[in-house]
């Protein structure tokens, strides 16, 4: 009881203290205003509520540190509520509404696509921190989550180099990112020479809870005598009744691993690890990674939220970063006005929490290293894998026929979809 | 006189052997922790290799997890949980370390490799193990990674053994072996008879493997069998689908037998129900909570405590929602639509402010863990409980309204509710109880979801719309159509699921429904007489 008083303790005050600082800021007078677009109700708010969150604690920090060029940095939130064509109004109130210079934003595909055209007709700036499935780039919008090149892609390596797995089961929800993800992979794999009886993919739908049929045919699948391993794009609460079904039927990771792409610190928070230990994700970033950086962001994360057990994931690092970048990118132009901030983005650049320093590509995609982790039994990830060197983000796949001959350039191309072969732009 | 000193030499040099022994297992466990996940397989085969008994507690603890170094020491403990605090005994001679604060360790890590390492090496050590469930679980261990250096050991287990299971067990990890390492033809082929008799799907894994043999009889042989074990299968795989069927039915089941009282019998449109099942999981959650840090002993009870308690939270929420809202807008459909749907709303918010957005873990009590093989299938055993909890509560309910006097007066009240008033019986009072009662089996429902679904403020929704179609299909105000409703269509779901997939079965079933909804309009077990014109 002593602890639930606690949070509720800590988050009205948390509530007090923003109405607080909000009210006192906007009588403040010259302020540069940012946008905070993340659904605080609804399916997305489990994800997204944490974003909001940790925007504000960013831009209390600028402001601790002065703000920027001189002026108090003012968050406005406005809550989207999980409805996508509500994204759009939202995103219009910010800009036209509200006057907001910036936005930090959206969490699914849908959303993004629901608020494009809105950014470009206002000539606004949005920034995109989750990991997606690519074929996009566009002007107003810097993604700062993983592009399939720099998650999707390496973690299938690992899986094929350090595990020897032979036989893949592509499991997802059914809508875009999974869609896409899926097609990019199968067209890997095959390159590769996996041949097609040795790939099954399935779809299920949001929020799907019951899994037994699908887990007992991944036993059955996986029962050829070789190797395999589910490579997993369930989003959301799905993957909950997911993995306790593995777990209840006797999967463990040394017989089939599953790779996730959606199962980050948060999601693990609310399971009982126990089942899954050895179960992989592939992330930009893990809580457990080792650096400075990181150590105080996540003591700086826990102040703010008054709550030792709350947890750092990856989308919270691609919105340090690209708050970081755009704060340079402001002060690099000496303005915050749009056109002038979109150009001096490409090419900015800003230490990420692993340790490495990521640029801002002219493709509005951003170089980040790739980690994979095994979940550990308490809700952590320890990494037994990473690349290199930092990844740069590819916008279009070269494992999609279609998207192959396309690159994205807004420095020197002036364009998102500029196809090499015809020498053309927009040409999709 | 010569005697004397030899012996007293053997005897030191016994003592010299065992402490240098104890002396190697210690300095192997101090190195432990150091270097990469290679380096630890090779201490791990070292330390198996010193044939130290506390050996198997050291491999034992560090696949388990918890083993830790301590930071202010460097000793290696084994960690005991206890509630939310971390007590620390050293690994190896027992020492009592007391209370560590859970970041003053850092813990020995091991991935999927290692622990395939650990597990084989723990499986080597324990194939004579006194207790036949070791030797069991070390034969298993041998049969999914054959390793040349066993064949002799299991070789010998098996001679030496007398419990026909671990002997049969120790026969098909020979066999497996066999197949994966090499052998004569006639080994091999024995092994494929073998293998061929287990029939799973672990053995025609193995045999799947062995059907590429460069032998050719051993290659068809290998083959044959894989395509027995398939038929077998396929066969099997017709109960396993009316399990899961079942399964799916005693969910549905569940989250709609509560709104089979108010929507079926009182005909309240209810689209809170979904939230009061969400309350029952989050009560749940709390009790797991209060029983985590007061009494932990009583964790196996959780669900057991828990259940009465969310029947009377639910209940409760339901009756204010009654006496509150609904109770104003009766014979007003769309109203009462549009204000339980505000109120579910509400209900979510709220619990999404005092709880968080985020999941919440609730855990199996170990009763409600794993699963059990039952010929080829695979029952797990939260999906039974929860099959005999589904139909227990079907009972009881049965019982409540068929043979106790407020279930006589619930019926009377619903078929003609001026004749009723006029007997003397408090209308609207039955009113309430009969929608708490609904509401009250809905926070049942909650209870068991907690145990398959995650405990979200989402939780009631992704089962509001198949509770409303269990109850129309089946027939509303006929607590029976339900039941039969629930499990036909959990079973069509299951049956239709492995041709279409997860997402166009659903399609499929609502729109089977629709069209059943065409040609009888009153569901399965339609109630005929007065009633319905009422």
């Amino acid at each position: 009881m002593t602890n639930f008083t606690k949070t509720l303790l800590g988050y009205s005050a948390a509530a007090m203290l923003m109405g607080s600082t909000a009210m006192a800021e906007s009588h403040g007078g010259d302020t540069i205003k940012v946008g905070i677009l993340h659904s605080l109700s609804g399916t997305m708010a489990i994800s997204e509520t944490t974003l909001k969150d940790a925007m504000l604690m960013l831009i209390e920090e600028q402001n601790k540190k002065g703000g920027v060029m001189g002026k108090m940095l003012e968050p406005v939130v406005v809550d989207p509520a999980s409805d996508w064509p509500l994204f759009a109004e939202k995103a219009r109130e910010l800009i036209e509404g509200n006057g907001v210079d910036v936005v930090f934003g959206c969490w699914t595909s849908v959303s993004r696509k629901s608020v494009l055209p809105v950014f470009e007709e206002l000539n606004s700036i949005l920034f995109y921190p989750v990991q997606y499935e690519g074929e996009e780039s566009q002007r107003n919008v810097f993604y700062t989550g993983a592009a399939p090149n720099q998650q999707a892609i390496p973690a299938v390596d690992y899986l094929m180099d350090n595990e020897g797995v032979e036989r893949w089961v592509l499991a997802g929800t059914d809508y875009v990112y999974p869609r896409t993800t899926n097609k990019i992979l199968e067209a890997y794999l095959k390159d590769k020479g996996v041949a097609e009886e040795d790939i099954m993919i399935n779809y299920t739908p949001f929020g799907h809870s019951d899994w037994q049929t699908i887990v007992s045919d991944i036993k059955e699948f996986g029962s050829a005598g070789k190797k395999t391993a589910v490579v997993s794009t369930i989003n959301g609460d799905a993957n909950v009744p997911f993995y306790k079904e593995l777990g209840n039927q006797g999967i463990s990771a040394e017989d089939i691993p599953v790779v996730a792409f959606s199962v980050g610190e948060e999601e693990l928070s609310g399971l009982d690890t126990g089942p899954l230990v050895g179960h992989l994700a592939a992330w930009n970033y893990f809580m457990s990674i080792d650096t400075p950086e990181n150590d105080k962001f996540i003591e700086d994360w826990w102040a703010f939220t008054g709550d030792e057990k709350r947890v750092t994931n990856d989308p919270m690092e691609a919105h340090y970063i690209g708050f970081n970048m755009w704060v340079k990118a402001v002060e690099a132009a000496g303005t915050t006005d749009a056109d002038a901030v979109i150009d001096a983005l490409p090419g900015t650049e800003a230490p990420n929490l692993t340790g490495g320093i990521s640029t801002m590509l002219p493709n509005h995609h951003i170089t980040k290293p790739v980690f994979v982790g095994e979940i550990q039994d308490d809700g952590q990830f320890e990494v037994v894998w990473e690349t290199d060197d930092l990844v740069p983000g590819d916008a279009w796949s070269d494992y999609l026929p279609e998207s192959k001959p396309l690159i994205s350039d807004w420095v020197e191309l002036k364009c998102g979809n500029y196809n090499t072969e015809t020498k053309t732009c927009g040409a999709e | 006189m010569r005697l004397l000193p030899r012996l007293l030499l053997s005897f030191a040099l016994c003592l010299w052997a065992s402490i240098a022994a104890a002396q190697t297992l210690e300095e192997l466990v101090s190195t432990l922790p150091d270097g990469n996940y290679d380096d630890r397989a090779a201490v791990v085969a070292q330390i198996a290799a010193t044939g130290d008994d506390r050996a198997l507690k050291v491999l034992e603890v560090l696949l388990a997890g918890d083993l830790e170094v301590l930071d202010s020491n460097g000793r290696v403990v084994q960690i005991r949980k206890q509630g939310r605090d971390d007590f620390a005994s050293d690994i190896l001679t027992g020492e009592d370390y007391g209370e560590v604060p859970s970041r003053g360790s850092s813990k020995v890590r091991v991935n999927n490799s290692l622990r395939r390492d650990i597990r084989t090496a723990i499986g080597t050590m324990t194939l004579r193990h006194p207790d036949p469930a070791r030797r069991l679980a070390a034969a298993e261990s041998a049969f999914r990674s054959p390793d040349p250096d066993q064949s002799e050991l299991l070789a010998e287990a098996l001679a030496a053994e007398t419990d026909p299971k671990v002997a049969e067990a120790l026969a098909e990890a020979i066999a497996a072996g066999t197949l994966a390492l090499g052998g004569s033809e006639a080994e091999k082929l024995g092994a494929v008879a073998v293998l061929r008799a287990m029939g799973n799907t672990d053995a025609k894994t193995v045999l799947s493997g062995a059907a590429t043999d460069p032998d050719a009889a051993v290659a068809d042989a290998a083959a044959e069998a894989v395509h027995h074990i398939e038929q077998m299968q396929n066969l099997w795989g017709l109960a396993q689908n009316v399990w899961f069927g079942l399964s799916l039915g005693s969910v549905l089941l569940l989250a709609a037998i509560g709104l089979a009282i108010t929507f079926g019998v009182m005909g309240v449109i209810n689209m809170a129900h979904g939230e009061l099942v969400m309350l029952g999981a989050y009560t749940t959650f709390a009790v797991q909570e209060a029983i985590r840090s007061s009494f932990p002993a009583l964790f196996d009870w959780s669900l057991l405590i828990a259940a009465p308690l969310a029947f009377l939270v639910a209940g409760g929420v339901g009756v204010a929602i009654e006496r509150g809202v609904v109770r104003f807008l009766y014979g007003r459909p769309l109203e009462t639509l549009l204000a339980t749907w505000g109120i579910s709303l509400a209900l979510q918010q709220l619990v999404r402010t005092i709880f968080g957005p985020n999941n919440r873990e609730v855990g199996n009590p170990s009763f409600m863990s794993g699963a059990f093989e039952l010929g080829q299938m695979t029952v797990t055993w939260n999906r039974l409980w929860i099959l005999v909890f589904a139909l227990a509560v079907f009972a009881v309910l049965l019982f409540v309204l068929k043979k106790t006097p407020i279930g006589l007066q619930m019926r009377a009240v619903t078929q003609n509710r001026a004749m009723a008033a006029n007997m003397g019986i408090r209308t609207g009072w039955v009113d309430a109880m009969t929608f708490g009662l609904g509401a009250g089996i809905a926070g049942l429902a909650g209870v068991a979801l907690s145990q398959i679904d995650n405990v979200s403020p989402n939780l009631g929704q992704s089962y509001i719309v198949d509770s409303f179609m269990v109850v129309v299909f089946g027939g509303a105000g006929n607590i029976w159509g339900t039941l039969a409703g629930a499990f036909s269509l959990g079973i069509a779901n299951k049956f239709l699921e492995p041709w279409t997939g997860a997402v166009l079965a659903k399609i499929l079933v609502l729109v089977f429904i629709i069209l059943f909804i065409q040609k009888r309009p009153r569901g399965l077990f339609a109630v005929r007489g007065r009633a319905v014109d009422a």
